[in-house]
């Protein structure tokens, strides 16, 4: 049974945590997550989930406590956006070492400075080397259902590593859109109690996050980039069966009118809604253009990503972050390296679009698709650029 | 009449290009900025010798409107940063405006290192009990029993109590009064501004928009009245006794004013007594 309605993106993740019986939940208050825990803590107060809420005095703090709780084979959950997902950066690393199955949302939002509370994806690009398992939302429906896919994925005891949901801010977390609403009973039939793999037990003592020699770190180090790496079975496994038991299909990159495609977008995140949008547009005009959503971004999803592309000679990037004085797109540079030592490659063209909220319209994927039409006629491709720049 | 002869004596201190501001309407941030300004003209110090330090928050905007170098810093750092420009600039007057989710929360552990350093800035610091920029979550200070996004049925965690906060983590001046107490708000400011080491002055504000609204606390202007029935001024009193509760009573007063050597003081001293005239002192030839 489900109920079609309409919520914030943020109430439908924090329905969806409820949904999901989350022990804990840790945050510290930051725009544009906000009303996620705000729901939450609604909803611990009313007795509608039995959980603890703990309003910590940082996001350092909240990261902390959750590993703290997780150790103890706790369902744990929190949310953080932006500046909060920085300050957690130390502890970041430290739960997939500890292989503890944490689920966070992250309503994705510029990094300061300037101080800007506005969408962009300069937050989780920041944290692209942490260890967890990160995948992105299109719309508040996505959103919902990757939060209770993510706690099944996190917590599967050959995974057993934490997952950020990344949905954008403000463009998702405060927009209302209709939903289906699962019940109780559907989603503990997809959800298994937590069995954790490692606890703390005073019965069977165990020391969680001592020392790691120069004998031994490296071996640490290969078996948490082997264990990421190989989470990619049980993540296409756990969202196939999430299709069947939900009847809403996820895959770790998805495609929009790409079959005929003669150049192909590569979008991560809300705007793919808008990039979809475009292709109609065009293709109302005969023009072949065809949309690649990168859904899963840790693992990287090389071998889907190689079956989306094929043989098309060209392929835009869409990135919504820079990297600063490197390659420029982190999505883009990582797509191309991807494709280094294939004999079939596309030609890659860079863009960054959306900084700081600054909106995109359907003209600039106009101008987006111009470039890439361009790059097919004449084999030439463009410097990156940032489309939208005023002069 | 030129548009200048209309001036209010404030405005050459604030970036009136950029108002309006965002507080709302019975803000108390608003008045805090006022007596500040005040307080500049009344301490007679040079204006160019002061930076206003803040951090993220509704009241974290005052750096943005200050027109004296300012810097608006990330959440909870406003103490750090201030404490790096008075390190590296001792003839400076360094002055942090924030609030309290900013300072006492994600910023508490920068605040009682300061004050037990003594760290040569003056705290004033912007009460209005709870988190109001981000919506109203439960906030370091916020009274037991009050509501909060975050606390649907009401606060269970004990607040802190600032002035017992900073005069036991070594401040060598602490007072509190609320946005009622416009003269003696305005007079610790002119205090602290003349007053070497770590300063506090907590500003008790209303937040109508978002803390009062959800606790049923009325507008701007009846917190005031609450404030003038509800306040008892008694300087000198013991800070252990300036709980706040609910609906009850606020004591206000200028708590605590003692001297002890600032960071840089005791620093200059200890190296000196172990260096002799081998130590020369950071930046060289300034007053510290
Ligand atoms: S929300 Fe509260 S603290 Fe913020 S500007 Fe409005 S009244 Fe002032």
């Amino acid at each position: 049974m489900e109920t079609r309605t309409g919520m914030e993106a943020s109430i439908a993740i924090a329905e969806a945590v409820c949904l999901c019986d989350a022990d804990i939940v840790a945050a510290y208050p930051i725009t544009p997550q906000t009303h996620i825990v705000e729901h939450l803590s609604e909803l611990v107060a009313d007795g509608k989930l039995h959980a603890n809420f703990v309003p910590v005095e940082s996001e350092h703090s909240a990261m902390s406590v959750c590993c703290g709780t997780s150790a103890v084979g706790a369902r744990t959950y929190t949310a953080t956006a932006s500046q909060g997902l920085a300050l957690m950066h130390e502890i970041l690393f430290i739960a997939p070492a500890l292989r503890l199955p944490i689920v966070m949302s992250v309503a994705n939002r510029s990094l300061s400075g300037p101080i800007s509370i506005w969408n962009d994806h300069s937050d989780v690009m920041a944290e692209r080397d942490i260890g967890w398992v990160q995948i992105f939302a299109e719309n508040a429906q996505q959103a919902l259902d990757l939060t209770i896919w993510a706690f099944r994925l996190a917590e599967d005891r050959r995974v057993s590593l934490p997952v950020m949901v990344n949905f954008d801010g403000f463009i998702l977390s405060h927009t209302i859109e209709p939903v289906l609403m699962p019940d109780k009973e559907t989603v503990q039939a997809y959800l298994p109690p937590f069995e954790p793999l490692l606890r703390l037990d005073v019965d069977a003592p165990v020391s969680m996050g001592p020392v790691g020699i120069p004998d031994i770190y490296t071996e640490t180090h290969h078996v948490q980039q082997v264990l990421l790496t190989d989470a990619y079975g049980p993540i296409v496994e756990t969202l196939d069966a999430f299709g069947k038991h939900f009847g809403r299909e996820y895959k770790p990159v998805e495609t929009y009118r790409a079959d005929d495609a003669e150049v192909l977008l590569l979008t991560m995140g809300a705007l793919g809604e808008t990039a979809m949008e475009a292709v109609d547009l065009r293709r109302e005009r005969g023009q072949k253009v065809g949309l690649l959503r990168l859904r899963l971004w840790r693992p990287f999803p090389f071998e889907d990503l190689y079956r989306a592309v094929g043989r098309r000679p060209v392929l835009g990037v869409m990135d919504r972050a820079i990297s600063y004085g490197g390659p420029y797109g982190p999505v883009a540079s990582e797509i191309k390296a991807a494709f280094y030592h294939r004999e079939q490659r596309p030609r890659v063209v860079e863009f960054v679009a959306g900084l700081g909220g600054r909106d995109v319209p359907i003209s600039d994927f106009d101008t987006m698709f111009d470039a890439l039409f361009d790059t097919l006629e004449t084999g030439r491709v463009p410097e990156p650029r940032l489309v939208g720049l005023r002069e | 009449m030129s548009q200048g002869e209309h001036r209010n004596p404030v405005e050459s201190f604030l970036r009136m290009d950029r108002m309006p501001h965002i507080w709302c309407p019975g803000c108390g941030i608003g008045i805090v900025v006022n007596c500040f300004v005040r307080a500049l003209l009344k301490s007679k110090i040079d204006v160019d010798s002061v930076s206003v330090v803040s951090g993220i928050g509704c009241t974290g905007r005052i750096a943005g409107y200050f027109k004296v170098d300012s810097f608006h810093t990330t959440h909870g750092r406003p103490i750090p940063f201030a404490t790096g420009l008075k390190t590296a600039r001792p003839d400076m007057n360094i002055v942090v405006l924030s609030g309290e989710g900013d300072l006492i929360a994600i910023g508490g552990n920068h605040f009682i290192h300061a004050a037990r350093r003594n760290v040569d800035i003056k705290v004033i610091c912007v009460n209005n009990f709870t988190y109001a920029m981000t919506g109203g979550q439960v906030g370091p200070t916020a009274p037991l029993h009050s509501i909060a996004t975050t606390a649907p049925y009401g606060s269970h965690e004990r607040p802190f109590n600032l002035p017992f906060l900073a005069e036991s983590s070594g401040a060598t001046y602490v007072a509190r009064w609320t946005t009622y107490h416009v003269r003696q708000l305005t007079k610790a400011m002119v205090d602290v501004l003349n007053k070497p080491g770590f300063c506090f002055v907590e500003a008790i504000a209303p937040c109508p928009t978002i803390y009062q609204r959800r606790n049923r606390m009325g507008d701007g202007l009846e917190m005031m009245r609450f404030y003038r029935e509800h306040s008892r001024i008694a300087n000198g009193a013991d800070t252990r006794s300036l709980d706040i509760e609910m609906g009850g009573e606020i004591v206000v007063g200028k708590f605590i004013d003692r001297d002890r050597p600032t960071y840089l003081e005791a620093m200059d001293e200890e190296l000196s007594k172990r260096l002799g005239n081998r130590y020369v002192p950071y930046p060289t030839g300034v007053k510290r």
